[in-house]
């Protein structure tokens, strides 16, 4: 079992939605316009701009940008404390408890998707009311990231156990795969070949952020049909 | 077994009388001027400020920097490297001395050494006073992770701290039976517990133990110190980072300690030949000779830093290029033009003439030029890199705020505090090897120039 989620930029609208599910799923603060502008917002999926073609015939794309759950993880191996770790269906985890800050695993990656908690987490009025009970909050001076909704796997195991079965491809997704209203994220088993998510990979010839570092990222995109790559 | 010369004087017997070296020496120990008290309580007000500043951080977490994402590393890291670096030079530059038996090093070995010790805390410190979670340092032991470099890092940084201590420790200890006879007081007290923790009496067959001591331990420390730059730099190296991932950063990064910390010895050697009027144990030949060390390593720096900006700008990788621009052309032109004037132009000039490296001013002005420059090459490394990332946008620029800068201040005014606070108690000349080259010196090196040429006839030496 590796999970990995496929975006297909050809059906994404640019929507927000995996955005805003994101933060009420994974309690993660909303950032006012200091924080925001200070660079200094825990958004752990975004939405990242992508400039195609040349001036005058120019036009910008939105992708989702999120922890891209590397097989080879830049950030677990520069840990001196082993506080994020690559556990053993290929999510990239984070404990909250033993991170000691030193964020060189927010510099290590390449995708500069780790953030860090540089205060307490401020709550909006009325919104801490709102939190989720299945994701620790975190304390100021930690890093944290997208898990794949790992408490939602956690959740389906518990049920897959009490029906007497192993956890299959089917049997949970994360929040934004869940939400998003274009139908653009599709959540499986990249080790099954015959999953609909290893099929779509092979078949829109799915790519991977910078492949040629070697990080091996389980988030793959797939180009519009006839968009220049 | 003790001879009347080792032993110790019991409270309350007359001082023995000083020797002429001990008397200069041993001066700046036991007087005290206002000068000294006023530099002492300005240095213990930053110091306090500094602590202060500490304290608003630790309450208000890391969020009180300037430190952004993707900038997460900043002055605090700039600052680690950088003291680390400065604290290369103590024992380095003694033990490169001591192995090759220059008979000048002798009246600067101490004060070289007394740098390393100190600063390296700060080093250290300055990641500590980084993380976010400082309560949690200890946790890098009980949940070690060796494929860190920063485990490698606390290794290696451990392992010379150890050693430099016990490096500037042994050449002392004969100072310390001198001093025991010789200084009263409190202090008398201080070094009979010294003494007494490592048993030495400056015995004859001790003296003899003692000098291959540091003989095994001036050849310990040069890998060792080797190896501590080495891997500060290989936290930034072993990373995928634009302009990080190189392989010349170890030995690039060790050039720069060297350079930074010959420097810091010139400028502390210049304040206290000064200000404790050593004036007769630091002649311009030490500068001269110190400052062509400084010269070649100002070379040394250029090459190193051609090269590395070379390869970059003609490989052309798109992601590297724009760090590099960032420097060269970019938001970091300033910070690095200056580098390359205060840490080349400014000391190559002065330092290329003999009447230079022979003045004071020359000296002083090109030591801290130096010292100033290499503070901004830390930064230009640190920093660049992480703002460029590979894949955010953001127009939030890293601008480091009084926190910061306040630590790092007082990062410079604590050393500097517990620099003068040592010469307050121990001599910064080793009184006796400086007695011991100006009686055995001439003769030892009569007989070893006597073993480079063929043996005179009718000397009787064997061939």
């Amino acid at each position: 079992m590796r999970w990995a989620m496929v975006i297909d930029l050809g059906a994404c609208t640019g929507c927000g939605a995996c955005v805003v599910t994101c933060r009420q799923e994974n309690n993660v603060p909303v950032a006012d316009e200091e924080t925001f502008y200070h660079g200094r917002n825990l958004d752990w999926i975004q939405l990242e701009d992508q400039a195609e073609g040349e001036y005058e015939n120019l036009r910008v794309r939105q992708y989702p940008l999120m922890c891209q759950q590397c097989d080879k993880p830049p950030c677990v191996k520069v840990c001196p404390v082993r506080a994020t770790y690559r556990d053993e269906e290929g999510i990239v985890g984070q404990i909250y408890r033993r991170c000691i800050g030193c964020r060189y695993c927010t510099n290590a990656c390449p995708y500069s998707v780790k953030t860090f908690n540089w205060k307490k987490p401020g709550w909006a009025e009325g919104t801490e009311r709102r939190q989720s009970p299945d994701v620790s909050l975190r304390p100021a001076g930690v890093v944290e990231k997208c898990t794949f909704c790992h408490h939602r796997r956690q959740k389906a195991k518990e049920a897959v156990r009490a029906e007497g079965r192993e956890l299959g491809a089917g049997d949970y997704e994360p929040a934004c795969v869940e939400v998003c209203p274009a139908g653009a994220m599709t959540f499986g088993d990249l080790d099954d070949p015959s999953s609909p998510l290893a099929q779509l990979v092979q078949d829109r010839h799915g790519e991977r952020l910078m492949d040629d570092l070697g990080t091996e990222p389980k988030v793959i995109y797939l180009r519009p049909p006839g968009g220049r790559s | 077994m003790s001879t009347a010369r080792a032993g110790a004087a019991p409270v309350g017997e007359p001082l023995a009388p000083m020797t002429v070296h001990e008397r200069a020496i041993f001066a700046p120990i036991t007087t005290t001027g206002t000068g000294f008290k006023a530099l002492a309580l300005g240095l213990a007000l930053v110091s306090a400020w500094a602590l202060f500043a500490w304290i608003w951080q630790l309450t208000h977490g890391l969020g009180v920097t300037g430190l952004l994402r993707p900038t997460y590393w900043g002055i605090y890291i700039t600052n680690f490297v950088f003291f680390i670096g400065v604290s290369h030079a103590g024992t380095l530059i003694s033990a490169i001395l001591r192995l090759s038996k220059a008979e000048w090093r002798r009246s600067v070995t101490r004060m070289a050494e007394v740098i390393t010790v100190l600063v390296i805390a700060f080093g250290a410190g300055n990641v500590i006073v980084d993380l976010g979670r400082s309560d949690r340092a200890l946790y890098v032991f009980r949940h070690a992770n060796f494929k860190s470099p920063l485990l490698w890092d606390i290794c290696s940084i451990s392992i010379y701290l150890t050693a430099s201590t016990i490096y500037l420790v042994l050449p002392m200890l004969p100072d310390l039976v001198r001093l025991e006879q010789k200084v009263g007081g409190w202090r008398g007290s201080v070094y009979r517990a010294l003494l007494r923790a490592t048993g030495y009496r400056d015995t004859p067959k001790q003296r003899h133990r003692l000098e291959r001591a540091i003989g095994v331990m001036m050849v310990l420390v040069l890998p060792i110190a080797i190896s501590v730059h080495t891997v500060v730099s290989w936290v930034f190296a072993m990373t995928i980072q634009p302009m990080w991932h190189s392989t010349i950063f170890g030995p690039y990064f060790v050039a720069g300690a060297i350079f930074s910390g010959i420097a810091a010895i010139l400028t502390f050697m210049v304040v206290l030949r000064r200000a404790y009027h050593l004036e007769a144990y630091l002649r311009p030949v030490h500068f001269d000779n110190l400052g062509k060390l400084l010269l070649v390593m100002t070379l040394f720096w250029l090459y190193f830093t051609f090269a590395e900006h070379l390869t970059t700008y003609y490989g052309g990788e798109p992601h590297e290029l724009r760090v590099l621009f960032d420097k060269v052309t970019g938001r970091f032109a300033l910070q690095f033009w200056v580098m390359v004037v205060t840490c080349f132009v400014i000391p190559f000039a002065i330092l290329c003439r003999a009447k230079g490296r022979r003045s004071e001013l020359g000296i002083l002005l090109a030591s801290l030029s130096v010292n100033f420059g290499m503070y901004l090459e830390r930064y230009t490394i640190v920093v660049p890199s992480l703002t460029n990332a590979r894949i955010l946008m953001t127009d939030a620029r890293y601008t480091p705020t009084w926190v910061e800068w306040s630590i790092l201040a007082g990062c410079v005014s604590t050393f500097l505090l517990l620099y003068l606070g040592f010469t307050k108690l121990f001599p910064i000349i080793s009184v006796w090897e400086v007695e011991e080259g100006i009686e055995h010196g001439p003769r030892e090196t009569t007989d070893r120039l006597a073993t480079y040429y063929p043996p005179m006839a009718g000397s009787g030496e064997a061939p």
